[in-house]
């Protein structure tokens, strides 16, 4: 059987979906293959999936100081002010 | 934070039945992304988390509309992004993405930074404080469509589902979107991050 030779260009289309695990066996397979040989792709792929690992990271993305308090203190506001039986605070 | 859906479902019959307190409980695992998705779109701090709070107080008012089609929070962040646009319409000097960025089309190179010695990325590199800000900058380079789904999907952790029914677009067009985010993000990054790498080993050191 004569296996379809996928290039890199090919790989790189997939990336995304590869590190989602949403190709399909066949063409995963393919990848996997090339990576074995590819030093560039598997580089590619290792970078990419570093970069989205390191973007769930919580300590990239802060949040400002006080937001959540603030926030729920609004909330409350909203609450108070809906019901009229619980004068605000 | 997987949430679960019935316990949610039932927390918020309980807030429209009068337990508005609650409202807090249910808000707080959505809190997080509401602000980062409407930073990611008003790029600035203290309007988004203006416009946070206002999403809050359009959840809790709309609540009772709330039919569980869709999760909580897909709903919640759907509210969230349609404040945004309401804030970018209004203010009409918002940042105007190139024309050809707000595409679909196949503009814009997504070929990869070919690199062949930064592989891993320790989580302490976090701790340097510029790493952080190396990510944040390429992701606020990066046009509003890829940055939406970047936000939603890579950072927030959500799903094609959910982060397809808070953009309001296709499941399809979220995993294009992705690609491309991720391919300019690795693009702009990798040589960048390549000096957090830890010990550089040899090119057949690295491999797996
Ligand atoms: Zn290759």
């Amino acid at each position: 059987m004569v296996a379809m030779r996928i290039d890199c260009k090919h790989v790189w289309e997939h990336i995304s979906a590869y590190i989602d695990g949403e190709v399909e066996a066949e063409l995963r397979a393919e990848i996997d293959k090339h990576l074995e040989t590819c030093e560039i792709c598997a580089a590619v792929l290792d970078s990419t999936r570093n970069v989205v690992v390191l973007l769930a990271d919580e300590r990239v993305f802060e949040i400002p100081a006080g937001y959540s308090k603030r926030l729920h203190e609004r909330i409350e506001r909203e609450i108070a002010q809906d019901d009229p039986s619980k004068p605000e605070p | 934070m997987p949430a679960n859906p019935e316990l949610e479902m039932e927390m918020i019959r309980r807030v429209t039945a009068g337990e508005k307190q609650l409202f807090h409980q249910l808000i707080r695992p959505c809190e997080r992304g509401i602000y980062l998705l409407l930073f990611s779109m008003l790029r600035n701090q203290a309007e988004a988390e203006d416009a946070a709070q206002e999403t809050a107080i359009k959840i809790y008012r709309n609540l009772h509309l709330y039919r569980g089609e869709a999760q909580f929070r897909t709903w919640a962040y759907s509210i969230a992004r349609n404040e945004g646009l309401r804030r970018l319409r209004r203010v009409q000097n918002a940042r105007e993405d190139s024309l050809d960025a707000m595409t679909e089309g196949e503009s814009g190179d997504f070929t990869p930074a070919v690199l062949t010695s930064w592989r891993e990325v320790p989580a302490e590199a976090l701790e340097r404080k510029e790493l952080g800000a190396l990510l944040r900058e390429a992701i606020g380079g990066l046009p509003e469509i890829y940055r939406n789904v970047i936000l939603l999907r890579d950072i927030q952790e959500m799903d094609v589902r959910e982060t397809a029914g808070a953009l309001e677009i296709s499941e399809a067009a979220v995993k294009v979107r992705l690609h491309r985010a991720r391919a300019l993000l690795q693009r702009s990054l990798a040589p960048k991050l390549k000096g957090f790498a830890p010990g550089r080993k040899g090119l057949l050191g690295w491999w797996r």
